[in-house]
């Protein structure tokens, strides 16, 4: 009976050992070990070495940036500079702590202002430009070609000369000294439209006219049907957006100090002078780090949508 | 092939009609309105303290005939845009469906890792220590210690050196928002498309990518295609940061640069407004090439 019982057991541990293989399938590992008949196993690795190689090389700067933040000043003004800080300290951002402390306007006020326009200037600029995306992505009516082209066109004028009569309208509107100057012109951002536009495109039309069908209005379409397909699309704007707004100053139409922004503040403090080059690499990499943080929160949230979308035909 | 649902009438439609509504009456003020406003002053004399006085197209027979710094900067524009535009294209997409490949947590890393280069605002500084003309600047000291060369090259003061830096520096920082849409877009790609090609006898990753990938990839190749032109021909801010304003002998200045210099330098506003139509048309001819390209993509 003794050796019967022997082998029970192996086959018990070897069913054991599938089910965890089964219940913890590295993706990693099964990316190497070929899942799709398509794929070849070498092809990958080269993938692997080809991606990790062309990473350093985008790091490299950021490495750099991010290395500068902590060197002294005697560090930061030697040439050719170090890659690497040699004796990290903290003084770039202490000396920026008390800058802060000095300034007649408190930093908290800088950093509504900044959160004010962040959030009021993203949620709106998607809001807008998805509602208006979708008609003239999912249907033909009159006027709906002409619009579009005009989108696509306005895209394509460079800012620098519409500054002047942007000034104009914004003045004569009354919104000089007021945030609105800045958000209101970011709702109508033209860019944000296109990327979902081009996004709601690929929903197929059938999808909407069952819905439709259904009895639901075209906004609860919108809300339920068109804006959960195309989550990646304003996931995607949201960091472009967010990116872009926490960079605005808004040097041009806001004059009063104390309804400027962080970036502004930040900026004033990094321009005074070769003193404040270790307050300079402190604000430089403070001014990198925000949105990167909120772009990886943010692209979690892509990956995620990955598995639970499946509106397609 | 147009997926588009037709409707007629305004009121059975009203709620589409109200949906556009809050946008377009923002982008008739904010962009419509300056953008007509700065066309119809490229046919004017306008230096923002007296009213503007109509001048017909001398601004442009000035641009084209009288301005060699403009021809100069139309020339390096293409020179640049001509190398940066397909290649970036091309590079923003084939990572984007390189990184497509790998597993989700690690593909997001790399996204991020490749969009650092347009979080970070001064990314230029590290090109200018690498490129400093000085016996000492990073590359300088690699070829004078390997004997390459035997004094430092200006990288960028000469004229020779300027434009295939731009270039470079250019390409590193393409991955933009066009790449981002490029890899958001590959997501929505259907998963039972690839499933159903495996069993159509697609053999391999390239197969898939002609006829499965990117002919559903269509609208955002457009996309990418529009950031790409707007950023290769409107070239300037990595010309100012790597060069200099002006660069010397104007060697990498384009044409987004004589438009800040007369726009907000020298406050010319009629002639800016005309560089900048000029611009515009040369964008607007490059986009309708390539969407016609673009159509037949996967065919």
């Amino acid at each position: 009976m003794a050796p019967f019982k022997v082998s029970t057991v192996s086959l018990e541990k070897k069913q054991n050992l599938r089910i965890k293989y089964k219940r913890a399938p590295n993706a990693f590992i099964k990316f190497f070990t070929n899942t799709r008949s398509n794929r070849s196993v070498w092809g990958n690795i080269l993938l692997v070495a080809f991606l990790t190689f062309l990473a350093f090389l985008f790091l490299f700067p950021v490495i750099f940036m991010v290395n500068n933040a902590f060197k002294p000043l005697h560090e930061l003004l030697k040439f050719p500079p170090d890659i690497i800080v040699r004796t990290p300290t903290l003084n770039n951002f202490l000396e920026l702590r008390v800058i802060f402390q000095d300034s007649v306007i408190p930093l908290s006020r800088y950093i509504f202002n900044t959160v004010f326009i962040l959030v009021i200037g993203t949620a709106g600029q998607i809001i807008f430009a998805s509602m208006a995306a979708y008609p003239l992505a999912k249907y033909k009516f009159f006027g709906s070609e002409v619009i579009s082209r005009i989108i696509v066109l306005s895209l394509m004028f460079s800012p620098v000369v519409t500054a002047v009569p942007n000034y104009v309208i914004i003045s004569k509107l009354g919104l000089i000294d007021t945030y609105w100057a800045i958000i209101l012109p970011a709702f109508a951002a033209t860019l944000g439209l296109y990327l979902m536009k081009n996004f709601m495109e690929q929903i197929p039309s059938s999808l909407i006219e069952a819905a439709s069908i259904d009895g639901a209005s075209e906004f609860v379409i919108f809300w339920r049907v068109i804006m959960p397909s195309v989550k990646p699309a304003w996931i995607t704007l949201f960091i472009v957006s967010f990116q872009t707004m926490w960079g605005v100053t808004g040097d041009m139409y806001i004059y009063k100090e104390n309804l400027k922004t962080f970036s502004y503040a930040l900026g004033q403090i990094a321009r005074v002078g070769i003193a404040r080059q270790g307050v300079m690499a402190a604000v430089s990499l403070i001014m990198f780090l925000i949105p990167t943080i909120t772009f990886i929160i943010a692209q979690s949230n892509v990956i995620e949508t990955m598995t639970t979308s499946g509106l397609k035909e | 092939m147009e997926d588009k649902i037709r409707v007629y009438g305004f009121k059975r439609n009203k709620d589409l009609y109200l949906m556009m509504l809050p946008f377009l009456v923002l982008f008739f003020i904010f962009v419509v309105l300056p953008v007509s406003v700065s066309i119809i002053i490229s046919f004017t004399d306008f230096n923002l303290l007296q009213f503007p006085k109509f001048v017909g197209l001398s601004n442009y027979r000035r641009l084209f005939l009288n301005d060699d710094i403009f021809i100069t900067a139309v020339k390096n524009t293409f020179v640049i845009a001509v190398i940066t535009g397909p290649i970036g294209y091309l590079l923003a997409f084939l990572m984007a469906w390189l990184i497509n490949e790998l597993p989700a947590k690690i593909r997001a890393i790399l996204t991020i890792i490749f969009y650092a280069p347009s979080i970070s605002g001064n990314v230029y500084l590290i090109f200018t220590i690498i490129f400093s003309g000085d016996p000492y600047g990073y590359l300088n000291a690699k070829l004078l210690e390997w004997g390459i060369i035997d004094s430092p090259i200006l990288w960028l003061q000469d004229t020779q050196y300027m434009l295939p830096v731009v270039i470079l520096v250019s390409l590193w920082m393409s991955l933009g928002f066009g790449f981002l849409a490029f890899v958001a877009g590959l997501q929505t790609v259907d998963k039972t498309q690839y499933e159903a090609g495996e069993i159509d006898g697609i053999r391999n990753r390239w197969q898939e990518l002609w006829y499965i990938t990117l002919p559903n990839m269509r609208p955002q190749l457009m996309f990418g295609a529009i950031m790409s032109i707007t950023s290769a021909l409107g070239v300037g801010d990595i010309t100012v940061a790597l060069t200099g304003f002006p660069s010397p002998n104007y060697g990498a200045h384009t044409i987004a640069n004589h438009l800040l210099d007369y726009g907000s330098v020298r406050m010319e506003m009629g002639y800016a407004s005309a560089i900048a139509v000029v611009l515009f048309g040369m964008m607007v001819f490059t986009n309708l090439l390539i969407q016609k390209f673009i159509k037949r993509v996967g065919t």
